[in-house]
């Protein structure tokens, strides 16, 4: 069941013209209740695919705003069991949104990687991003994660060299994530003239749609982006919210649209 | 899956080409760094091997940092003990006070070589730091050292130190505000500003190449204690002890015996409040192996994977992870690991500053507890070396506090 969603929406999205909308939370920031309302508020402002951060107390990738929201997550008690069961509420409601979780993979290997996987496919998860590790360090994670049919999402900087592009290319199912700029999440400079020479050159590595994220705050920013490449990923500017909201969290749902719907229209405009 | 000793004796105890040492180790990292370990990396196995490189390397140690230190007999406390001869590999006589020195000797040199005019570094109890800043002062480079906001507060004179060798000191708010998220906030940095900033890790943990090449400018210890062993007593020890936090200074000093299976080797994990509790920092003892900081080894975390605030009453044990060939040696039964409390810590400080005239470092003290407890089971005719990593003139401010003592 899970296996196909995160290519068919693409799919879909290619046949319409139209790109991507990629939302970033933390699961459980700041609380487990508010998740799934805002996973479902998120689709209802057009997202596509949502990525749902597994926390963890270490996220070095990660940028300060990005930690934090772990961090409250942690102290709101979510766990990783909690992360997946998060998912099987979301799914008794919304069948055709594919689910991306993206974290460390510390979590994972004290649940047991095998463990982890058949929870994922218990509750619907499509996609996995695990942020530490690359294709060099595959293990019994991805055994596992291939064997259930979930795509197994790799990163890709505006470091990385042709020859390990063609190696995350192999590896990588569902799409691409591009972390358009050199740094964590959260950092502050885009360059979109940049970005879209970047993806044009990715495309002879990579044959999986190309999203991009990493400094997308704006509406401006995620049509620009969209604008070369398959999708805009939308992170640190909705964790920020979150934060803002952390006294009144039932007014999370509402503002983490008030931040999509402009990049959805903008980016539809694009199309 | 211990080895035999034949085995033992057979490896080649270097990581492959991945940086995995057996299971452990590996570069576990984001794309983001991947890069900079491969830059890093090519640069260190093509200068680990260029002899311009090498003799400044020497040079500085010898005439920077007063190398080689002096073996020494510990004659007092041997007998006192009644058992093996005890001796104390001086790392405390070093420049800056610690085996840290080594290390950043070496790193700040890669720096230079590799074209970097600025250094980063992580560090907890300022030990690290301040190494970091005087080779930086030394060579001219821009150094930038990150602290947990607790440890700045309670290391002020360390602090003040690196200030004075024209360091930036930054106090990291978020986490635990100590030593590992020090540690996150470093790579973060070294992500945004990789281009012409050089990571100067302080110990064998991170990503491959860091627990290799830190190791590898550490084990000037090692290959001096076998000559020194062979000139004072003619052979080589029967046992080496270290105390173990990330486990630079006790790599430094097992790795050049490690094919020496005759040679007996101890790491000394901080046992805190006993291993028992939950208030240590003794992964090995009794962690599990996860990945954290970007290599899968020991370390500590709850059940739901997420890494354990540790305790230790050294700052600079105080950390929950451990340089991963240290999980290998002891998952192939090469090196044994056990701990020391904070108690038996701080007895042995004593210990050692009354009868040997010598005041160790509070992480050095854990290895000290340890030794006394090996010695005293082995014949006088037998020798055991320990690592004095450091001395402690940087902890008396904490001893005297513990024990209601005002020194202000
Ligand atoms: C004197 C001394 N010994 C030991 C250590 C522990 O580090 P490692 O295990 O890397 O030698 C430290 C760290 O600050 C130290 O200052």
């Amino acid at each position: 069941m899970s296996s196909n969603r995160i290519q068919q929406r693409m799919d879909a999205l290619k046949a319409s013209g139209r790109k991507a909308l990629i939302p970033y939370i933390v699961a459980g920031d700041p609380t487990p209740s508010v998740t799934v309302p805002a996973m479902h508020a998120m689709v209802e402002a057009g997202a596509d695919i949502i990525e749902l951060g597994m926390p963890f107390s270490d996220p070095f990738a990660d940028g300060p705003v990005n930690q934090r929201g772990a961090e409250r997550a942690i102290a709101g008690g979510m766990t990783l069991r909690g992360v997946l069961d998060a998912v099987s509420e979301f799914r008794q409601k919304d069948q055709d949104t594919p689910v991306v979780l993206m974290g460390y993979l510390n979590p994972l290997i004290a649940m047991g990687e095998v463990a982890f996987c058949d929870g994922c496919q218990a509750s619907g998860v499509d996609g996995l991003l695990i942020v530490d590790m690359p294709p060099e360090e595959e293990g019994s994670l991805v055994q596992a994660a291939k064997a259930r049919g979930l795509d197994l999402i790799y990163l890709a900087a505006p470091t990385t060299t042709d020859a390990r592009l063609a190696t995350i290319g192999q590896a990588t199912s569902g799409y691409l994530y591009y972390v358009s700029l050199k740094g964590i999440t959260g950092s502050s400079k885009l360059d979109t003239t940049e970005v879209s020479k970047r993806i044009e050159h990715m495309r002879q590595h990579i044959s999986v749609p190309i999203c991009v994220g990493f400094g997308i705050r704006t509406a401006e920013d995620a049509a620009a982006i969209a604008s070369t490449a398959d999708g805009s990923i939308v992170g640190t500017v909705l964790v920020s919210q979150v934060e803002a909201l952390v006294n009144d969290p039932t007014k999370i749902p509402e503002a983490l649209q008030s931040i999509l719907k402009p990049m959805r229209d903008a980016m539809d405009a694009n199309a | 899956m211990a080895l035999t000793e034949h085995e033992l004796r057979s490896l080649d105890y270097e990581p492959d080409a991945g940086g995995h040492f057996g299971d452990y180790g590996g570069r576990y990292v984001s794309e983001t760094l991947m890069a900079a370990l491969s830059e890093l990396d090519q640069n260190y196995q093509k200068l680990k091997n260029d002899p311009d490189f090498q003799r400044e390397f020497d040079a500085d140690l010898a005439s920077f940092v007063g190398r080689p230190s002096p073996l020494y007999h510990a004659e007092r406390w041997s007998k006192a003990v009644g058992g093996a001869q005890i001796y104390f590999k001086r790392e405390d006589l070093n420049h800056t006070g610690a085996h840290k020195v080594n290390n950043t000797i070496g790193q700040a040199l890669l720096a230079k070589y590799s074209g970097k005019p600025r250094v980063i570094a992580e560090t907890g109890a300022g030990q690290h730091g301040v190494a970091t800043a005087t080779v930086a002062a030394r060579l001219g480079l821009e150094c930038v050292v990150y602290m947990g906001a607790d440890d700045v507060e309670r290391q002020s004179p360390n602090v003040y130190r690196m200030k004075l060798l024209g360091a930036k000191v930054v106090p990291v708010e978020s986490g635990s505000r100590t030593l590992k998220d020090a540690l996150n906030e470093a790579m973060r940095d070294w992500v945004t500003n990789v281009d012409d900033t050089f990571y100067i890790i302080g110990t064998v943990a991170g990503p491959a190449p860091y627990p290799q090449l830190v190791r590898d400018f550490n084990a000037v210890v090692g290959r001096e204690l076998k000559w020194q062993s062979k000139e004072l007593f003619g052979k080589y020890p029967d046992a080496l002890v270290a105390c173990v936090g990330g486990g630079s200074n006790a790599i430094g000093m097992f790795y050049p015996f490690l094919k020496d299976t005759e040679v007996a080797v101890y790491g000394v994990e901080a046992a805190g409040r006993g291993l028992s509790t939950n208030e240590h920092a003794a992964p090995l003892c009794s962690g599990r192996p996860g990945v954290l900081h970007g290599a899968k080894t020991y370390l500590m975390d709850n059940s739901d994977g997420q890494i354990a605030h540790t305790h230790s009453v050294s700052a600079g044990l105080d950390y929950p992870g451990v340089g991963p060939e240290h999980a290998y040696l002891k998952d192939i039964g090469r090196a044994n690991y056990v701990g020391a409390t904070d108690d038996e810590a701080l007895a042995a400080f004593h210990e050692v500053s009354k009868v040997e005239g010598i005041i160790p470092a509070l992480e050095t003290a854990h290895a000290l507890a340890y030794t006394k407890k090996l010695a005293a089971t082995m014949r006088p005719d037998q020798t055991v070396v320990c690592n004095m990593s450091g001395r402690g003139d940087k902890d008396i401010f904490t001893v005297a506090k513990m024990e209601g003592i005002s020194l202000t």
